[in-house]
């Protein structure tokens, strides 16, 4: 098992490097100065024009810039928010536990929704249930999540008011950060209330984040167990008399685990890209809407890092997948 | 060579198996109620796109000022002038959401025809000539593939410049690499067959090999990732437009609509329903397709 992670990481670092090759190119092939870029139509003058190329180096050659960048990086520098002037990294651990937070939320709601919905088309395949739960997860998938949002606004915000419609927690409460989590950590506050609160507010963002993986995840739950239902062991144990419930629950659903798990793990990618909309929409302070802010403010360096990080946590969680995938298949580990 | 396979037979008989494939086709996509629908949906659609101004009652950017945020018609002080209502400058929903299909259909055509076309040649080669070639494609297509692919996009919008045109080339780029890895995985499992070996021996050159002999056998996979692609490219068009990074106002791109139509969302509800409920049923009509298309190509579906 020990060789098998090993080599997985090892096949991770040409990707990684691309990856910095990826957002070091990206100030660099913007037509034009970046200096006078980042400066916008406001204009800038000489000295200080000078004074920025240096600062960021843009006077020597591109190599010595590119190695420049990488040891930066290894050293834990991913530079400063030209607008907030504070370290890009710092930046992006205060944001990253609302992003986390969320995905989690909509991981939960997508994969206890998704997995038995998968189960019972596929145990009742061809009838009414199947049918009606495959046509909305195909409605699920289909879906422009950042309408769907603004719809689940206007009903449950606007004319049901039961939701609040944006951030994470009301303006009342406040209490220490201690694990990022605002639901954890208003638990832990103690305060009357703070806890519905936080929840009202994750509601609506979760259910909207979690629409496609759940469709995504009900629909490969459905044809992995097609798929194992028609194997032979599966007609052995019901030969055997066992029970259909049985049957579906332990003889099938763990071989068809295999398939689902790993759309589990490719849609974390799904959840961040959602991120992007669902967090601007609600305004939600995490790093999507801070990389579409940042993006709107061309506030490069943030793009730049934040691209960075973005892929290397992607990178991570689909290592993280391939391990699991190691350790309930050991068939994968010699491949 | 030539000779054997010009023959009339040789023709008549090339063309009824073709005829005979294109009818086994038909009736397995037939057997898919879903997929039927959402094919006359789509036909639908494309007759309005391109009959436009015949359908639309109003122009697109026409504004009526004295008609601001009309509702719907069935809504108290809805007008049937606007069937769906006015946005909050006076132009009528319906002639905009028409003209829209012309957007969404377009950028998906363009889309998957630049995804396609390039990733199904990159695949080809990659898995035709395996070692370096191969390695540095698909070491390439795996940087692209780590970032979330509307992420992607919308940085790469940022750096060309918001846009439509930027926008789809953004998207193609995103969406290209799932054709190379597709096409080249089943070209790895055609190249050691048969037939392969048999027209390099017969003396077909490597193109020929490559796009006669090896890219038919492998554009059933092909077609299904095409028509996912298609739904994929309308949705992040959308999305890119809604974020302000797509096409602009007052273009009736419908993300571009919806990202107009947010301040309205708890007056108006109809300036933000109907953009979103036209991108979902386009959406949705192509997904029901590709569903279709995969239970008909897919030949592991037929025996069942």
């Amino acid at each position: 098992m020990l060789g098998f992670i090993l080599k997985r990481i090892a096949l991770l670092i040409p990707t990684l490097l691309g990856i910095t090759i990826v957002s070091f190119g990206f100030v660099r092939v913007l037509p034009g100065d970046p200096v006078l870029l980042m400066a916008g139509e406001r204009g800038i003058k000489p000295e200080r024009y000078q004074k920025l190329m240096e600062q960021f180096g843009y006077d020597r050659p591109i190599w010595e810039q590119y190695f420049d960048y990488l040891n930066q990086l290894l050293h834990g520098n991913l530079g400063n928010s030209l607008v907030t002037k504070q370290p890009v990294i710092t930046e992006f651990f205060t944001l990253f536990p609302a992003t986390v937070e969320l995905s989690i939320c909509a991981l939960i709601i997508a994969v206890s929704i998704g997995i038995p919905a998968g189960i019972i088309a596929a145990s009742k395949r061809g009838s009414f249930w199947d049918q009606s739960l495959m046509g909305t997860a195909l409605v699920g998938y289909s879906m422009p999540i950042f309408w769907w949002g603004l719809l689940l606004i206007i009903v449950f915000s606007g004319w049901l008011q039961w939701t609040p419609v944006s951030g994470r927690i009301s303006l009342l409460y406040f209490f220490p950060d201690v694990t990022g989590f605002m639901l954890i950590d208003s638990l832990l506050s103690g305060q009357k209330g703070a806890f519905t609160s936080a929840l009202s507010h994750l509601v609506l963002p979760s259910i909207v984040l979690a629409t496609i993986p759940l469709a995504v995840i009900a629909r490969q739950t459905r044809s992995a167990m097609l798929e194992v239902l028609g194997e032979d062991y599966v007609r052995t144990a019901r030969a055997k008399g066992l029970s259909p419930a049985r049957v579906v629950g332990v003889h099938a659903l763990r071989n068809a685990m295999i398939p689902v798990i790993t759309v589990i793990g490719l849609s974390v990618g799904t959840l961040l890209a959602g991120a992007i909309l669902t967090e601007t929409i609600f305004s939600w302070p995490g790093i999507g809407k801070w990389m579409v802010d940042s993006i709107s403010r061309r506030d490069y360096p943030v793009v730049q890092s934040g691209l960075l990080m973005i892929a290397i946590v992607v990178m991570v969680v689909n290592l993280l997948v391939d391990m699991t995938y190691g350790l309930i298949n050991p068939r994968i580990r010699h491949d | 060579m030539t000779d054997i396979t010009n023959s009339p037979s040789a023709l008549d008989v090339k063309r009824q198996m073709r005829r005979q494939m294109l009818a086994d086709f038909w009736f397995y996509f037939s057997e898919n109620r879903g997929a039927v629908i959402g094919l006359w949906v789509f036909i639908a659609l494309v007759t309005l796109a391109v009959f436009a101004p015949v359908f639309a009652p109003h122009g697109a950017t026409q504004q009526y000022r004295d008609a601001l945020l009309v509702p719907p018609v069935w809504q108290d002080g809805g007008q049937w002038k606007f069937l769906l209502g006015t946005d909050a400058v006076g132009r009528d929903m319906l002639s905009r959401l028409i003209y829209g299909a012309r957007f969404s259909l377009f950028i998906g055509v363009v889309v998957v025809g630049i995804a396609a076309t390039t990733g199904v040649s990159v695949g080809l080669i990659a898995g035709y000539y395996r070692g370096a070639v191969d390695t540095v494609i698909m070491r390439i297509m795996d940087i692209i593939l780590a970032f979330p692919s509307l992420l992607l996009a919308l940085v790469m919008v940022a750096i060309l410049g918001p846009g439509l045109l930027n926008a789809m080339i953004a998207i193609a780029i995103v969406l290209q690499p799932h054709f190379v890895r597709l096409t080249r995985a089943s070209v790895l499992n055609e190249r050691g067959k048969d037939y392969v070996t048999s027209a390099r021996v017969a003396g077909a050159s490597p193109f020929y090999l490559m796009t006669r002999t090896i890219l038919p056998n492998c554009l059933g996979p092909v077609t299904v990732q095409a028509t996912l692609s298609f739904s994929n490219a309308i949705l992040d068009a959308a999305a890119l437009g809604f974020l302000g990074m797509g096409a602009q106002p007052p273009t009736p791109e419908w993300g571009t609509m919806l990202a107009e139509a947010r301040e309205f969302i708890l007056r108006a509800w109809w300036v933000v329903t109907f953009p979103g409920l036209a991108i979902l049923i386009t959406v949705l009509a192509v997904n029901l397709v590709g569903d279709g298309l995969r239970d008909a190509l897919d030949p592991k579906m037929k025996r069942s």
